[in-house]
């Protein structure tokens, strides 16, 4: 019986692994693609899954899984794709035994990200086919069809998610909620196959090309690249979601429907052209498809509406619109004006809090790093100088070091999981260049900021099975490090302390600053605080740690601008931070 | 307002803050438009929505849908879950649309911290929207039992204003909530139905 399911494109491609027969999963999370094996695991081993240090390794074990004959998928996010490049750039040369079908997530408009970066250039880079689903029901069958399609050409197959097809919910027809089965495919040992080494790497090289021109062939003719008459001279050609916005905004025009959009269907897109005045190629976010056009002497329109940069969306379409029929501008409605921003914040009693309050106290120049913690950058705290790339801040610590920069007070910042997953080799170079500066790790034993995912450090698997929890100052030591700190998140007295000894000692140090999420672990202190309004002087040092427990009360005297503080029992946690910023002894328990 | 023939497209974008429940009540909403026959979709953006960021998520149904995404100023029913939400979305309601509050605030951190100045007159702002409906759904919750069901209270209260039969909510609501809280999340969805009929 089939069934129809309300599915997230996350939740379609987990049900097409599990029913397509894959056996290993791999995944670094990174928002908008971490539900996908969050959603693996759902099948309770049935696909051999975990959550890997890094996008690098969780590639390298599809890499291995595929060479030993049976199919694996791995999940990241786009900027994922970046560190998984150099595994994946030779694996395409020597291509792929068991179906290999990566998923890559692009986040234009930066939703959760720190950058917008097009990786359908990077699939069209390492010759691998690349389809592009518009809706869960695609996202399904490309997976599905990747499988195939990657067994017989022996090729990587990525599919490009966006954040809106990632996270929107539409109708899947998955066939049947049973397992699937794949043959594997039994394993030979085969150097020249294998091992890229120069002598075997060159006829890979040209077998690559070979697979890449047969790869035209069939993308000409697949059912995911369709031409869908219409009427008028005015014609389209749309991949992805942007071909959703396509058919909402021009219902009646001819459209041609790129799903498989490495190697791009050209013969069948010229044909479809041949009627047309105009062709405008709607993609999002680079002209990937476009230019490939070009290059193939189509005319493509570029328009004047920006369409390259961010997301698209009804409403840019609305615009085109405009240009192109040569109506009068849309004029779409105007947001309230004064509406103050919500952006996140650190929670209540969250463990990132007093240390940045203190190293924005010491004026240190912190490199920062992406995380929960990167919300240390925001004001009031403001306690973040850099933040590039996971790993990055002690590398740039370091830089900002070897630069002589005049603050003597330097500090590499960064969480455990994206200590595990790119820092432990910039803190070797610490170690082994005795680069004095203080690298600080915010272990929270959790990877907190995609949803509390389970790391080395939290002492369980993806699936939940007991495993080691590496302490991050046992490693510092083992890498050669001597000045090594654990401190309590909490303390403020003894972080100022331990922190300026470190930042003032003309040495490497580290400093771990341990305690549990709060968000996750539902932490909350023994009691909760509140504010005597009569010794409260409106000094406005409580607000300056930024908890959104505290809150904005009488001002100081009529018709005075700076307010009194009180503290929301609703989201006092009771770390008690606040109290220890108060120099008037204002802030204690409630009674 | 009556609800549109079936030919066309019902547009509800639901807002509020990072915890309020949101992403819940646009689950239920969508599965009920699944079990009432409909085509739908139900896009939502929540990388941060844990960390107390404003949220938003949009579920649209009919025939056919085609954009996960409502044009602004088309939706046909606007949910916020607090007040300054309300107002920060209001431009994605059309004209005259339904436009349901929870008649609470949560104070931005910028706004506590002093960074920005306080949303003057919020009512009053509110009150320029002709469909506008304030709903204390919070009192309402803690009678149900839990004050974490306000949002099922908006659900209920939503429901007076979507062309689906109540067994299609009942069923969706079966679904998505688990069977611990699920006598709780009925009597929240009862009472916001009775309080907006
Ligand atoms: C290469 C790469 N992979 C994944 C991500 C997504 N991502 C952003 S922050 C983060 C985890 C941070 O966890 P941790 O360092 O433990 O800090 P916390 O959020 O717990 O404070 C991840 C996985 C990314 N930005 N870049």
């Amino acid at each position: 019986m089939t069934k129809r399911m309300l599915l997230s494109a996350n939740e379609a491609i987990a049900w097409a692994a599990y029913r397509s027969g894959c056996r290993v999963a791999t995944a670094y999370p990174g928002t908008p693609s971490t539900e996908i094996m969050h959603h693996v695991a759902e099948f309770k081993g049935a696909i051999n899954c975990e959550w890997s240090v890094n996008e690098k390794v969780a590639m390298e074990i599809g890499i291995g899984a595929s060479l030993a004959g049976v199919r694996a998928l791995v999940a990241m996010k786009h900027v994922g794709l970046n560190v998984a490049m150099d595994p994946l750039m030779t694996f395409t040369h020597l291509g792929a035994i068991g179906g290999m079908v990566i998923i890559n997530a692009d986040d234009p408009s930066m939703h959760s990200s720190q950058n917008e970066q097009d990786n359908r250039s990077l699939a069209k880079f390492a010759r691998a086919v690349l389809f592009e689903p518009a809706d869960s029901q695609e996202a399904f069958d490309m997976v599905c069809a990747g499988f195939d399609l990657s067994e017989q050409f022996q090729v990587p197959v990525i599919v490009r998610t966006t954040t809106r097809t990632a996270h929107t919910s539409t109708l899947v027809d998955i066939g049947s909620t049973e397992q699937g089965e794949a043959t594997p495919i039994p394993y030979v040992k085969n150097a020249q196959r294998n091992v890229a080494i120069p002598a075997f790497a060159r006829p890979m090289r040209a077998k690559v090309e070979k697979r890449t021109a047969a790869l035209r062939d069939l993308s000409e003719a697949s059912p995911f690249n369709r031409a869908e008459p219409g009427s008028g001279d005015l014609g389209f050609v749309a991949s992805g979601v942007a071909w959703q916005y396509v058919k909402e905004v021009f219902p009646d025009a001819p459209i041609f429907k790129v799903g498989l959009s490495f190697p791009p269907p050209i013969e069948a897109i010229r044909a479809f052209a041949r009627d047309l005045q105009r062709l405008v190629v709607i993609e999002e976010s680079d002209p990937v498809i476009a230019d490939q056009l070009r290059a193939a002497g189509i005319a493509v329109l570029e328009p004047k509406t920006q369409l390259r940069m961010m997301e698209l969306n009804p409403m840019r379409l609305e615009q085109l619109s405009a240009e192109l029929l040569g109506t009068p501008a849309p004029t779409p409605p105007q947001p309230e004006g004064h509406i103050p921003v919500r952006p996140p914040v650190l929670c209540s009693g969250c463990t990132h809090r007093g240390p940045f309050h203190i190293l924005s106290k010491l004026k240190t120049t912190v490199c920062g790093d992406i995380g929960c913690y990167t919300l240390g950058a925001a004001p009031p705290l403001a306690a973040m100088d850099t933040c590039i790339c996971m790993g990055a801040a002690i590398g740039t610590a370091i830089g900002m070091r070897k630069a002589g920069l005049p603050n003597p007070r330097i500090a590499a910042v960064m969480g455990d999981s994206t200590f595990f997953h790119s820092g432990m080799t910039g803190l070797l170079d610490v170690a082994y260049n005795r680069i004095p500066i203080t690298v600080m790790v915010f272990d929270n034993r959790i990877t907190a900021m995609t949803g509390h995912q389970e790391n080395p450090g939290s002492g369980q698997t993806l699936l939940g099975e007991p495993a080691t929890a590496v302490r991050i100052a046992e490693v510092a030591r083992t890498l050669g490090i001597t000045r090594v700190h654990e401190v309590d998140p909490y303390d403020l007295a003894n972080l100022e302390k331990i922190f300026t000894d470190c930042l003032d000692s003309g040495e490497p140090a580290v400093v771990v600053v341990r305690g549990p999420c709060v968000l996750h672990e539902k932490w909350a202190g023994t009691f909760i605080n509140v504010v005597d309004a009569e010794k409260c002087t409106a000094c406005g040092a409580c607000f300056r740690l930024g908890c959104p427990a505290i809150i904005r009360s009488e001002p100081k005297e009529p018709g005075s601008t700076r307010s009194k503080s009180k503290i929301d029992p609703m989201f006092c946690t009771g770390c008690n931070l606040c109290a220890q910023v108060c120099k008037f002894d204002a802030i204690s328990p409630a009674k | 307002m009556t609800p549109p023939p079936l030919t066309s497209i019902f547009n509800i974008s639901l807002v509020g803050v990072g915890g309020q429940g949101i992403l819940l009540t646009s689950d239920v909403l969508a599965l009920a438009a699944m079990h009432a026959g409909f085509d739908v979709k139900k896009s939502e953006i929540h990388g941060m929505s844990q960390r107390g960021g404003s949220v938003i998520s949009q579920v649209r149904f009919g025939p056919r849908v085609y954009s996960p995404i409502i044009p602004d100023g088309q939706s046909d029913i606007l949910v916020s879950f607090e007040r300054t939400e309300a107002l920060r979305w209001g431009h994605l309601a059309k004209p005259g649309a339904h436009i349901l509050v929870n008649d609470m605030e949560r104070v931005p951190i910028t706004v506590s911290s002093g960074q920005y100045p306080a949303v003057e007159n919020a009512v009053e702002r509110l009150a320029a929207y002709p469909g506008l409906r304030l709903l204390s759904a919070n009192p309402l919750a803690e009678q149900a039992g839990s004050i974490r069901t306000a949002n099922v209270v908006l659900v209920g209260a939503l429901s007076t204003l979507v062309p689906f039969a109540k067994a299609h909510w009942q069923t969706a609501l079966n679904e998505r909530i688990p069977e611990p809280f699920l006598d709780v999340n009925l009597r929240a969805f009862a009472l916001g139905r009775d309080a907006i009929a």
